[in-house]
């Protein structure tokens, strides 16, 4: 009689949390909308993944099968959908996310101006499946300078940028950031957790730079660093950043000795 | 073929509208057919620095809206025939700018001009964006100091993903004006070097304007800088820069003031 044993249990503690969800609403004729779609994550690759999404379907007559033919296109684009608004009750059953309401507007995601590519991008997201996990990810490559308002993201693996990135411009990878330029703006590597990705550049004048959500503000490193090609990494709990230039770290060295 | 320019900055107080006139009446000087556009709704400046405050009747927002025609708001220069002005309206704001409007004047004026030149407002919103929007080419009006060049990197890459002409995946031809530069204080270090500003920036440099009296003086007098005192060194660098504007090769210098000894002696004289 292990269950009289049990000090009885009065109630479950429950916690409200709020999350910040976007929403996606199909506009008919889908093939169109999808043909939009397409086009605009080949330029956005990535922007999806990891976020929550919600399917609005207010204002739609759908049937149950046309609303899984719609889920299943968009997780052939790797985009899954955590809920469905505005949708028909009688229609929707176990077999479909969830039906949610009450849901506030927030402000629109400004994603116009974010320049996210990779080669053959658009190839890429219709016929590839998503990437199995440990496979190797498409690195992102900017032959252009990135100016300054601008956001570079590559949600999936490395971004590998050959000019300067500006001041005031941002570069944001899941995996490690290569720029061959003047690095000013700001370098977030390891933007989704990747600890062991890493931030090389020609010339360091950079604002900010970070691995795996460790940051450190230029007033923070060490002034002799400035103007020379160096590389950050995550060494344990800090943020380290040394001259790639092996003579000059010696000398570095030898000074400090 | 008419070449629509937009002269932009971003920041403000740089030089743009004494750039449009300058230029614009260096290329209407070469026998060019030029107009000079003003996109500062509710700001506006150009007609100032042209000297036509007291003949503007319509302005662009009216030719936009259909309210009249072209040669209605169309103001001719008193000093040379080939130069004219659309002056913007003072009493609207940028959202009075439509984009199908401003589409429809620009394309009016390609079919009359060789050179329309376009001043955009200082900022990144409505009105520097449409001043841009159907544009061939840029000039990017920067002061070598640190703010300026920020704000013109970021006008360039408005330039590389707001226009037509980048939409349609077409190179966006920019080119730098450097306005302001004082060659004793770049070379103390006050001042970012030219090399400094080009190797931050990276596209082709049109000219270097040196900072001059003449050039407020020209503005105060209703004058582009160009017409107003032709010899001077600012009006000799922006009629080099309209040079390299129309293909020519020409070195790049920088003018500076012909100092005899006596002024040297005497020191600037009162603008």
């Amino acid at each position: 009689m292990t269950i009289a044993t049990r000090p009885p249990r009065h109630s479950f503690r429950f916690r409200g949390r709020n999350f910040l969800a976007l929403v996606l609403r199909p506009e008919p004729p889908f093939t169109d909308w999808f043909a939009e779609l397409d086009q605009w994550l080949a330029r956005s690759p990535g922007f999806f993944t990891g976020k929550p999404l919600i399917l609005d379907l207010a204002g739609l007559k759908l049937e149950r099968a046309e609303i899984a033919a719609l889920i299943e296109e968009l997780r052939t684009r790797a985009i899954r959908i955590l809920g469905i608004e505005g949708g028909d009750p009688a229609v929707l059953d176990d077999s479909l996310p969830p039906s949610l309401t009450g849901g506030r507007t927030s402000g629109s995601v400004e994603a116009i101006e974010t320049i996210a590519r990779r080669p053959e991008a658009s190839d890429a997201i219709k016929t590839a499946p998503p990437a199995a996990p440990g496979s190797r990810v498409p690195s992102l490559l900017v032959e252009t300078p990135v100016r300054s308002g601008q956001t570079i993201i590559n949600a999936e693996g490395d971004v590998i940028i050959l000019g300067s990135v500006a001041s005031g411009a941002e570069v944001i990878a899941a995996g490690s950031i290569h720029v061959y330029g003047a690095l000013r703006g700001r370098a977030l590597a390891g933007a989704y957790g990747n600890e062991s990705a890493r931030v090389f550049c020609r010339r360091f004048e950079a604002e900010l730079i970070a691995v795996g959500g460790y940051y450190k503000v230029t007033e923070e490193t060490d002034t002799h660093l400035r103007q020379k090609p160096v590389q950050a990494w995550l060494a344990g709990n800090e943020l380290k950043i040394a001259s790639l230039d092996q003579t000059e770290k010696e000398a570095v060295q030898w000074r400090k000795s | 073929m008419a070449e629509v320019l937009v002269v932009t900055s971003g920041k403000g107080g740089v030089g743009k509208t004494t750039s449009t006139a300058a230029l614009g009446a260096a290329l209407a000087q070469s026998g060019q057919n030029v107009v000079v556009v003003d996109f500062d709704v509710g700001l506006r400046n150009l007609d100032l620095v042209m000297g036509a405050e007291r003949r503007v009747v319509y302005d662009l927002i009216n030719v936009a809206n259909g309210d009249v025609r072209m040669p209605q708001a169309l103001i001719r220069d008193k000093r040379i025939d080939t130069l004219y002005l659309l002056a913007a309206s003072q009493t609207r704001d940028k959202d009075a700018l439509t984009e199908e409007g401003v589409r429809r004047a620009i394309g009016e004026l390609r079919d009359r001009f060789d050179w329309v030149i376009c001043d955009s407002p200082a900022g990144i919103e409505r009105g520097a964006t449409l001043a841009m929007r159907f544009a061939d080419l840029a000039v990017v009006v920067t002061n070598p100091e640190v703010s300026s060049v920020r704000d013109s990197d970021r006008i360039i890459g408005l330039l590389d993903s707001k226009t037509v002409k980048a939409a349609k995946g077409e190179r966006m031809e920019k080119l730098l004006l450097v306005t302001r530069y004082d060659k004793v204080r770049a070379g103390r270090g006050d001042m970012l070097s030219i090399d400094d500003v080009l190797e931050i920036l990276s596209i082709p440099l049109i000219g270097i304007i040196p900072e001059s009296e003449e050039v407020l003086r020209a503005s105060n007098l209703g004058a582009p800088v160009t017409l107003a005192n032709a010899a001077s060194a600012p009006a000799r660098a922006y009629m080099d820069a309209a040079r390299r504007l129309k293909g020519e090769t020409v070195p790049m210098t920088i003018p500076s003031e012909r100092r005899t000894l006596l002024t040297k002696l005497f020191g600037r004289r009162a603008a």
